[in-house]
């Protein structure tokens, strides 16, 4: 029995006691849609999860338990899948797609017709109003072909997304319908040729006509994704503003709905690529094109705000189509390591090879869990639109790159074979390398994390500071305990594992992952106040503090990947999922993993590092623009005489 | 005064207290203007058929538990076809039946989303539902067709778990209606159907009179994806719970399952370089 000797409550009814949503019912007596919805007033709620872990702070409320869908939601998701399974292993011919660098009429017929191009489109225009989560699992099968993934993600994750988040309601009235069937297909225009991740330097401009009816739009644009079967795009260009302040008439950049049907619009021939051939990129360009001023998106100047949030929002969708690849992946190779013999022995009976599937799961593991939490949080924060930027953006750093190291450590599994056309392996390979440029390269995402999550850390430093110069006591005993006991490796405890066998109040994690947990645990006190150090070091120079910064960053995408995993594999055991005791291997061997690695790298952020002289190095080579080093052979002639000699004893 | 009667619709309309009157006018309204059918189509869960079967270790069944499971592609092609008929405007309304656990209305869901108006679900759990029977679910079927007052059941020619090829034939023989199995070709002609059928020796075309069953068979059609869109909106559509007894159905096994067994694994074959050394060995074998 239990060691506590506290009755068992029914896990039906996990109590929360300080808020009545366990019964699906708010406090107000709103029916709730989500079962693990909580109360919007609590201060817990104020900001997303992974922004605290740089204050050394566990919100557990916002990640545990796992997020999940009602029973309903849940079927029809599931009644969802099975069609789009079908429609991708028998009408998607991924190898002829590759070769001929083009996607059929009739295919992409066909997932419009399933309704693929209006999944996140509200219902009332058409679409088919699916919930982030919903979203994201579809997106485990679209994955399956890179080209259409890239397709229909180009079309309605950034394309169409940005009508429908800062739209108003006649641009949406007008547009969103025929998006959503997919008889009009969009695209979004942002990259120029000499703009890519800095996305703010754009040199396409709007001028506003001398009627003031319609702006000109006059530039070019690269790389659109749909750039050339596009209808309708959603173009990023420079309009004069002027600030209503001071007069002074600045550059800002504006986001318009563009119609192919405006004229002056014209699509180069599309780009043969190394993956994703079945996706049309080319060039757009725009020639005087009239666009009317109620096709401004949002406001004259706030084109980048907009830009961003759309990017931002279709990020976290990348977790769930990389695991959905690694999964099949695993799947046709383990068949290949069950049947194939060598020395004797079937490949799966060499530690080597057990380590390589070990490795690609524990990958796709975490990268599911990270991408349904973070849609979770997304659809059951109270009040809607929280700001999961972060989160999406570690979801997408650690999935692209697990999705590379996987599908190469695949083809290795199947060595020669894996490296032939007839095998779907490369294509694979060559598909999956953009995962890690498009959709904000990585080392631009890292430097975001690793600063979005300083400055939050900075403004709350300096908040402390503040009331530690005013002499609050309460605030410096704090800071001691912190400092000390951190010292001591036994930071504030989080709490966040339960005690007894079931989960308490439902915000904590079952004991059969204290292993990983505890680790974590130790971690996020690390990172608080490793965050401290660092800011008292650099100061504001922090932003020039690359290595550092991406040090912080991948140490906070791992805490993020051990959270969702602990918190996933928690939910399995208490909900009694099928092998959820492999989960739990997983989830602890992952977390053991991961710290390891942090470990390593707070080392290096603390202490000695080889920082200063990998820059130097990387500047002289750059300086000269080649290798620098003598080649081996070289020799001089004067120096025949030192030839090698033994010396004489 | 009595046109072309049909005797088997009064007989079953009468059966089910309806008014004389009105029995009179459906009739009339049957033979000027046979457009308006109502289709009842039977769509069964079954394993999924691409998923490979495993034998329990006990050897009583196969492993059902965690499979995936979906509809049995012959009732898809069953559905399609009511569908089709819909689309041409010859009937006006489709009900979707299964027989089964709580998860039969997933599939149900499906044919809903696929184009039926609203489903019927009989609940027949455990024990009960593994020892069912085509006998029992043509009784069923039926009643229900009875009740519902349809004029055309379209059915599988057979489930890809049981294969047993019987169910359409009986629920016909107890409705007393004509039956036109292993449908290649549907086409409806005034008051009848035309129906091409594969058999053995090849087509054979057969006109049916309604109230009719037809079993449908590979090349009937290719069936449709159930989209997303109407996945959706088959939400709002009803299915209709019942179980067995509501039918004065008795659901008392008539057969025992004795041992399922994996098939013998194939022997390898073996070449030969002549026909005497063909003969040599089958005369060695004892089959010459």
């Amino acid at each position: 029995m239990l060691s506590t000797g506290k009755l068992r409550p029914t896990l039906g009814l996990v109590r929360r006691p300080w808020c009545a949503s366990a019964a699906g019912i708010h406090s107000s007596g709103r029916r709730l849609h989500n079962p693990d919805e909580v109360d919007l007033f609590d201060f817990r709620y104020t900001t997303p999860f992974v922004k605290n872990l740089f204050v050394g702070k566990f919100i557990r409320e916002q990640v545990f338990p796992f997020p999940r869908l009602n029973q309903q939601d849940y079927d029809q998701l599931q009644q969802m899948v099975d069609p789009v399974e079908r429609f991708f292993k028998d009408d998607v011919d991924s190898a002829q797609i590759d070769t001929d660098a083009k996607i059929p009429a009739e295919t992409l017929q066909g997932l419009k017709d399933l309704g693929l191009f209006g999944m996140q489109v509200p219902l009332e225009y058409g679409g088919l109003g699916l919930s982030n989560t919903e979203y994201a699992r579809l997106g485990e099968i679209t994955a399956i072909d890179g080209a259409i993934a890239v397709t229909l993600a180009a079309h309605q994750a950034i394309g169409l997304k940005g009508i429908m988040i800062a739209g108003n309601a006649e641009q949406k009235a007008k547009y969103l319908p025929k998006l959503a069937t997919g008889e009009h297909v969009a695209a979004f225009a942002l990259t120029e040729p000499s703009s890519g991740s800095d996305a703010a330097s754009i040199q396409t401009r709007a001028t506003l006509s001398d009627s003031g009816k319609h702006f000109l739009l006059n530039g070019g644009k690269i790389w659109i994704s749909n750039g050339g079967i596009a209808d309708v795009f959603t173009v990023f260009a420079k309009t004069e503003v002027v600030d209503s302040k001071s007069g002074e008439v600045k550059d800002k950049v504006t986001a318009f709905i563009v119609e192919r049907s405006f004229g002056g619009i014209t699509s180069g021939k599309p780009e043969d690529k190394l993956g994703i051939r079945g996706s049309n990129t080319c060039t757009v360009h725009f020639e005087d094109t009239p666009v009317p001023i109620e096709n401004v998106l949002g406001e004259v100047g706030g084109g980048f705000k907009v830009a961003m949030n759309i990017l931002n929002g279709g990020r976290f969708s990348m977790g769930s189509s990389g695991a959905g690849i690694v999964k099949k992946l695993i799947e046709q190779t383990a068949e290949h390591a069950t049947t194939r013999t060598q020395f004797d022995r079937k490949l799966m009976e060499f530690p080597i090879i057990q380590e390589k599937f070990a490795e690609m799961a524990l990958r796709a593991y975490a990268m599911e869990s990270m991408a349904y939490l973070t849609a979770g949080i997304m659809d059951r924060w109270p009040g809607g639109s929280p700001d999961c930027s972060v989160e999406a953006a570690m979801v997408k750093v650690y999935s692209s790159e697990s999705v590379w190291s996987s599908v190469s450590e695949a083809l290795q599994v199947l060595g020669g074979l894996g490296y032939m056309k007839e095998y779907p392996y490369e294509r694979y390979l060559r598909d999956a390398r953009i995962l890690m440029i498009f959709e904000g390269t990585n080392e631009i995402l890292r430097m975001y994390i690793a600063l979005v999550g300083m400055k939050f850390a900075g403004d709350i430093l300096k908040e402390k500071l503040k009331e530690l110069k005013r002499g609050n006591i309460g605030v410096i005993l704090q800071t001691v305990r912190q400092r000390w006991g951190s010292g001591f490796g036994m930071g504030p405890s989080h709490g966040f594992v339960s005690e007894d066998r079931f989960i308490g109040d439902g915000f904590k994690a079952h004991p059969s992952l204290t292993a990983g947990a505890k680790l974590l645990e130790e971690n996020v006190n690390n990172l608080g106040t490793m965050t401290e150090t660092l800011l008292a070091r650099h100061g504001k120079g922090i932003v020039e503090e690359q290595l550092v910064l991406k040090r912080v960053a991948d140490i906070t995408i791992n805490m993020y990947a051990m959270t969702a995993v602990v918190s996933r594999a928690s939910k399995a055991v208490v909900m009694g999922l099928p092998n959820y005791d492999h989960e739990v291997l997983m989830a602890n061997t992952f977390c053991q993993k991961t710290y390891n690695e942090n470990m390593q790298m707070f080392h290096d952020l603390g202490g000695e590092n080889t920082d200063a002289a990998v820059q130097k190095i990387g500047k002289d080579i750059l300086k000269t623009g080649n290798y620098i080093a003598a080649h081996p052979l070289d020799r001089t002639h004067d120096f025949d005489n030192i030839d090698v000699v033994p010396p004489q004893r | 005064m009595w046109p072309i009667f049909d005797y088997g619709r009064f007989v079953s309309i009468i059966s089910s207290s309806d008014v004389y009157g009105v029995v009179w006018m459906r009739s009339l309204a049957q033979l000027h203007k046979m457009a308006n059918l109502r289709v009842l189509v039977g769509v069964k869960r079954v394993i999924d058929y691409a998923v490979k079967i495993r034998v329990k270790p006990d050897n009583s069944g196969v492993v059902t538990d965690g499979v995936k499971h979906s509809m049995n592609p012959f009732c898809e092609i069953a559905m399609e076809e009511a569908v089709r008929l819909k689309e041409k405007k010859l009937a006006k309304e489709i009900i979707a039946v299964s027989c089964g656990p709580a998860q039969a209305q997933e599939t149900i869901r499906t044919a809903l989303a696929m184009g039926a108006d609203r489903g019927i679900h009989v609940e027949v759990t455990g024990k009960e539902y593994e020892n069912m029977t085509p006998l029992h679910v043509s009784k069923i079927m039926a009643k229900l067709a009875q009740d519902q007052e349809a004029n055309l059941v379209i059915l599988g020619k057979q489930s890809i778990d049981g294969d047993n090829n019987q169910t359409g034939q009986m629920t016909a023989a107890l409705l007393d209606w004509p039956q036109a199995t292993f449908a290649s070709e549907v086409t409806k002609e005034n008051d009848h159907l035309k129906v091409v059928r594969e058999i053995d020796g090849g087509l054979e075309t057969v006109k049916v009179t309604l109230p009719a069953v037809i079993t449908a068979d590979l090349r009937l059609n290719e069936p449709r994806y159930a989209t997303l869109p109407n996945i959706m909106k088959a939400k709002k559509k009803k299915i209709a719970k019942h179980k067995a007894a509501d039918f004065g159905v008795d659901l008392t096994p008539t057969l025992e399952v004795v041992g399922v067994e994996d098939p013998p694994v194939r022997q390898a074959g073996q070449k030969v370089e002549s026909t005497e050394e063909l003969v040599a060995k089958l005369k060695d074998s004892g089959v010459v």
